[in-house]
């Protein structure tokens, strides 16, 4: 262990602030790449959902958010600090841990995560769920499944930590949790009308839905080598460079990948399924960005667009209708990434492939541990919220667009005066 | 005078313009309508892929062109759009269609001219 750093190091402050940003701008980013794939009537209610997040989160995050994630712990279970209730306590001053970065930079850092992760939900049951419903879901399902489940894998005295599971930014936290939160809320709502009629659905905008996706990647760099205040001290430094490289390996690969296989499948590669290559890649190596090899990335995300693929083509035949594929890139990415990093990992441990059987285990408990609970707690919070406030929109309002129904606007006027 | 409603081909457009104006065009620009339409005739939609799965679009975007003229200019208008419009040597099933509409009379607002004066 180096010598806990007393002092302030301004290189880590720089790049915690400047990550923060960076996983903030995954937000709008999120907005886009969802937000063009839906129909004109549902644009902006599509990317409201996302965009929420920041108002509703941001807000939830600085009064009990962080103190529940990152308080004190309680047996490994929950933290608490009434000192962090709406950071109060926590002087400009405080230097957080042995990082040589101001703990406010943490919390914000950690509070992004927390905003873009019930953003990454919304994509499963876009263009019909009812936005008040979704609002009280994201702030219940932040408070009682992302807090707890960031401090089980994150905190330093969580129980999953504790056991030895690598989640470097957020594969177990994030992505599976998410994904699988949206299968739930996605079977819960129901298909929707036109699914069921068998009417055509296609995307307003791709342009959006490619800046999208170009965002997301910029952001992601934040996300994951941001990540490396949870292994290094400095934080801007080797692990930090390692998360780096494989980020933009692993993204590279995904969308190569992912290419390929439309152009052997259909002759054609579309936009859509590059910029969708590129997501599922980067949702793979979250978990594994500081612990492989950045050839081992290139592996990675190729497989998860392989696998990612086939999740998304299933899912007309399983009878859900997971509007656009939260679980099919999000959970199903997520859960490959995290085995896979017991697989590639070499740092601080060994994986599978250099003979060592015991990571495997262990990352597959925190994706098992992650699928019961975030889908489990999925349901309770959507039976609660569907008991009192109604999931779904009215027939009116999914016929019409909820665009206009529920947030009287429309997302263009330049084809009508 | 008629009126002729012609649903083309967007990429034709320009192809279109071109054969017109050889034969209408007389030293000022000839006068030409023309707005974005969907719908489908008996070329049925097309196939559009997402996230691996082919979509079946209902309605395809055409370009509908309207111009007005007298009745010495109709045949050469007509000749004109089927030679813009057509795609291959045989054509082919979407190319479009071309309606004549008998036209009662024009009004030019700037003068109040009325009829082929007008046009």
């Amino acid at each position: 262990m180096p010598t806990p750093t007393l002092t302030i190091d301004s290189g880590s402050t720089a790049w915690m602030l400047a990550s923060s940003a960076l996983v903030l701008l995954m937000v709008p980013g999120l907005a886009l790449f969802y937000g063009g794939m839906v129909r004109r009537k549902n644009v902006l209610s599509t990317m409201m959902m996302s965009f929420v997040a920041m108002a509703v989160i941001g807000v939830q995050w600085v009064v009990v958010g962080y103190a529940l994630a990152f308080g004190t712990s309680m047996g490994g279970w929950i933290g608490w600090d009434t000192a962090l209730v709406g950071l109060h306590g926590l002087a400009p001053t405080k230097l957080f841990g042995d990082k040589g970065i101001p703990e406010l930079v943490f919390v914000m850092f950690q509070g992004k995560f927390a905003i873009i992760t019930p953003a990454l939900i919304s994509g499963a049951v876009a263009e019909r769920v009812k936005f008040r419903s979704f609002v009280a879901f994201t702030a219940l399902w932040v408070t009682l499944v992302y807090c707890p489940l960031a401090h089980w894998v994150w905190a330093s005295d969580g129980w999953l930590f504790k056991q030895g599971v690598l989640d470097f930014a957020g594969g177990t936290v994030v992505h599976i949790s998410a994904g699988v939160s949206a299968l739930v809320l996605a079977w819960m709502v129901g298909p929707r009308r036109d699914v069921t009629r068998g009417a055509a659905i296609l995307p307003n905008n791709l342009v959006l839905t490619l800046t999208g996706a170009g965002l997301l990647w910029f952001g992601w760099f934040g996300f994951n080598a941001g990540s490396a205040v949870a292994v290094e001290s400095p934080v801007a430094g080797t692990s930090a460079g390692l998360a780096f490289a494989t980020t933009q390996a692993a993204a590279a690969s995904a969308g190569l990948t992912w290419m390929l296989v439309e152009r052997l499948r259909h002759g054609k590669v579309t936009s859509l399924g590059l910029a969708s290559g590129i997501v599922a890649g980067l949702v793979a190596i979250t978990p594994a960005a500081g612990h492989v090899q950045p050839w081992a990335a290139l592996i990675m995300g190729a497989l998860s667009s392989l696998v990612c693929f086939a999740a998304v083509q299933w899912k007309g035949r399983l009878g859900y209708d997971d509007s656009l594929d939260a679980f099919g890139v999000h959970g199903v990415g997520g859960i490959l990434g995290a085995v896979l990093t017991g697989v590639f990992c070499f740092t601080p441990v060994a994986g599978l492939l250099a003979g060592e059987t015991a990571q495997i285990g262990k990352q597959v408990l925190g994706v098992v541990v992650a699928i019961v609970f975030a889908g489990g707690m999925s349901w309770v919070i959507g039976a609660a919220v569907r008991a009192t406030m109604g999931l779904r929109a009215s027939e009116e309002e999914e016929r019409d667009g909820l665009d206009l129904h529920v947030h009287g606007e429309r997302g263009y006027h330049f084809d009508s005066l | 005078m008629k009126m002729i409603v012609a649903i083309i081909r967007p990429e034709r457009l320009d192809a279109v313009e071109e054969s017109l104006r050889a034969v209408l065009d007389e030293g000022d620009n000839f006068r030409l309508t023309v707005d974005g339409v969907e719908g489908h005739g008996r070329q049925s939609g097309e196939v559009e892929y997402f996230r691996g799965h082919p979509v079946h679009v209902r309605t395809v975007g055409r370009t509908r062109i309207t111009l007005c003229v007298n009745d010495a200019y109709v045949e050469p208008a007509i000749s004109a759009i089927i030679a813009g419009a057509r795609t291959g040597s045989q054509g082919a099933v979407g190319d479009g269609k071309i309606f004549v509409l008998p036209m009662d009379d024009v009004v030019r607002i700037r003068t109040g001219e009325r009829g082929s004066a007008a046009i």
